[in-house]
């Protein structure tokens, strides 16, 4: 293992000095991947399986959906992203660290002592972080708040909201999701990370969630279902999200993921939604992430 | 005190059309001057205390004065997590409101029955807490919590309770205490809508020669600490009279300002003995078994003199 200088030196040693170009989805979802790796790693932390189920979801609204600038964070007409999933934060902290919010070498500090990229996603000094969460089943509603004001002030910005479908056990969300119907909120897009596991089990042994795009369809949303891992496939999602203004209805994406995809023995195993990549396994999981390279 | 809350409330929305009002479905008969008068301004978010909490929060975050409404536990304990990370957290500006304070729905049961939102929002980091004694309390309070920023919780009595103060209070700044009568040889200090009780109970205890100082604490958190310092160095005895529980509100929150002072002032707590009411009656019957009606303010302050 060749030393490096520093975080960002070895989260990109892979591309081997060439350009590294952070619009391309594919490429910002393998860099998320990379990050969520080594944050977890250095930290010992968890949920790198939720991190890369949304990899895609959260590389794709970071080049060309979300309206915001890293040069001015707190522009008045920048797109809210509410990330309700906040257990998964690592891969917003790395989305915007690539896209020059902050500096890439600061995600070496999550969980740890005296930083300000705690676990679960925080807006506290951390610029483009639009809201804190971690408590699950919170997001849905408050993006609807901030649809509703955006709606009220006859704003063009979109507000998004980031879930995940364990979340869905929440009823929180479904009372959120009435109220999205109820005022008419076609300014809210809510993408769903449809992974199909949870904390302890598979989602559909817990408190089983399917059909679950009918459930969306029931609650008065436009749904629709693509595979999440497809950056394409989400890009034309969202696009037409957003061309649903006028429908008055929000409108959901449910993503269908794969937990811990991108290293195999950690797709569809529970295990990684608190085990801390170490040792052998970090290698293998390095080595299989490095040869998926775009 | 709900109809001095709805027109101060009207009085401001008048000017200020970010100002916004959100209810979880309840305010028959309160906010119907509002609804009517601020159609625009007015949102009912349905029998969904928690969402209709962090829609407030987002809402705020757009630039809003947002007000969230219900009644008992629901607006507060209900969705205290919401309160917690959604708009304090990030300093929206929310300002919760509670009518029904203590055992205004008294004979509804203990669901009903908010004796621990004052100990409960106290506890939560940037969360101001105001705690009106009468309906002109009420109406200046209320400009003044639009006027602060952050997260403020507003608990409000029942409608009917009678002024105490004998004219509008103006010009009162938070989180000022305020004396409705002076006295000698006791202080009693009270917050909320058990100030009619202890107002009362002055009355008795002038009847029985002893002669009570009455202040009124409209806010909470912050306290008026410079009073309550006054107020030990006046008197050997000091009671606090609360329709909540023992632990944690009002009684606590002047206990820590005295202890952490050092004072050879006594301090005796009225409120409930940290416990749910099962039993169920009209507020008066209420605060009368659980020994904070006038007249159990009245003994327990005589017992408590006597045995100095």
């Amino acid at each position: 293992m060749p030393a490096f200088a520093s975080y960002e030196e070895k989260t990109h040693a892979a591309f081997g000095g060439a350009p590294i170009n952070v619009r391309d989805p594919r490429v910002l979802a393998w860099l998320i991947r990379r990050h969520g790796l080594e944050m977890t790693h250095l930290s010992r932390g968890s949920h790198i399986g939720a991190i890369f189920s949304v990899a895609e979801i959260v590389a794709t609204l970071y080049t060309g959906v979300l309206h915001v600038d890293p040069a001015d964070p707190a522009m008045p007409d920048r797109d809210r992203l509410v990330y309700s999933k906040g257990h998964a934060g690592a891969a917003v902290y790395a989305a915007l660290a690539e896209n020059g919010f902050f500096p890439v070498e600061e995600l070496s500090t999550h969980y740890g002592n005296g930083s300000r990229l705690s676990g679960h996603v925080s807006h506290k000094g951390i610029p483009g972080v639009e809201f804190s969460t971690g408590s699950l089943g919170h997001g849905l509603a408050v993006a609807a708040g901030m649809a509703m004001g955006a709606k009220l002030d006859k704003a063009a910005w979109r507000t998004y909201a980031v879930l995940g479908d364990g979340e869905c056990d929440e009823g929180s969300v479904w009372e959120a999701a009435l109220q999205a119907h109820q005022f008419k909120l076609d300014n809210l897009i809510a993408v769903v990370d449809h992974n199909h596991m949870q904390s302890l089990d598979f989602c559909e042994n817990t408190l089983a969630l399917e059909p679950f795009a009918d459930k969306w369809r029931d609650f008065g949303w436009n749904v629709m279902v693509v595979d999440g891992h497809d950056t394409d496939a989400l890009r034309a999602a969202f696009d037409q999200a957003k061309a649903n203004l006028g429908t008055e209805k929000p409108t959901v994406i449910i993503a269908e993921t794969t937990k811990g995809k991108g290293v195999s023995f950690m797709e569809n195993n529970i295990l990684w939604h608190y085990r801390t990549p170490q040792g052998e396994e970090y290698e293998a999981a390095l080595k299989e992430l490095e040869a998926q390279r775009p | 005190m709900r109809d001095a809350f709805t027109r101060a409330l009207m009085r401001e929305a008048a000017s200020d059309p970010k100002l916004t009002l959100v209810t979880g479905d309840l305010g028959f008969g309160v906010l119907k001057p509002f609804w009517e008068t601020y159609p625009d301004q007015f949102i009912n978010a349905g029998i969904a205390e928690q969402a209709m909490t962090g829609l407030a929060a987002g809402l705020a975050l757009t630039g809003r004065k947002v007000l969230t409404y219900s009644i008992g536990n629901f607006p507060t304990l209900r969705c205290l997590e919401q309160i917690r990370n959604d708009c304090a957290y990030h300093e929206a500006n929310v300002k919760i409101v509670c009518v029904g304070g203590g055992f205004v729905y008294g004979s509804l049961g203990m669901s009903h029955h908010a004796t621990e939102d004052m100990a409960v929002l106290r506890a939560l980091p940037g969360v101001t807490v105001f705690t009106p004694g009468d309906p002109h309390e009420v109406e200046a309070i209320v400009p003044v919590m639009l006027r602060t920023p952050g997260t403020c919780y507003l608990r409000l009595g029942r409608g009917g309770e009678p002024c105490l103060h004998p004219a509008p209070l103006t010009g009162w700044q938070m989180p000022k205490a305020l004396t409705l009568r002076e006295g000698n040889d006791v202080a009693l200090l009270s917050a909320g809508g058990i100030l009619t009780q202890t107002v009362s109970a002055a009355n008795l205890l002038a009847e029985q020669g002893v002669s009570a100082e009455v202040v009124s604490f409209p806010c909470i958190k912050p306290i008026d600490a410079e009073k309550i310092a006054q107020l030990a160095s006046r008197f050997r005895h000091i009671v606090t009279v609360e329709e909540q529980n023992i632990v944690g509100g009002f009684g606590s929150a002047v206990s820590e300002v005295l202890a952490e002072m050092g004072t050879g002032c006594k301090l005796h707590r009225i409120g409930m003995p940290d416990v749910y009411s099962s039993i169920v009656g009209t507020q008066q019957y209420l605060r009368s078994e659980y020994q904070m009606d006038d007249k159990a303010i009245c003994a327990r302050t005589l017992a408590w003199l006597g045995g100095q």
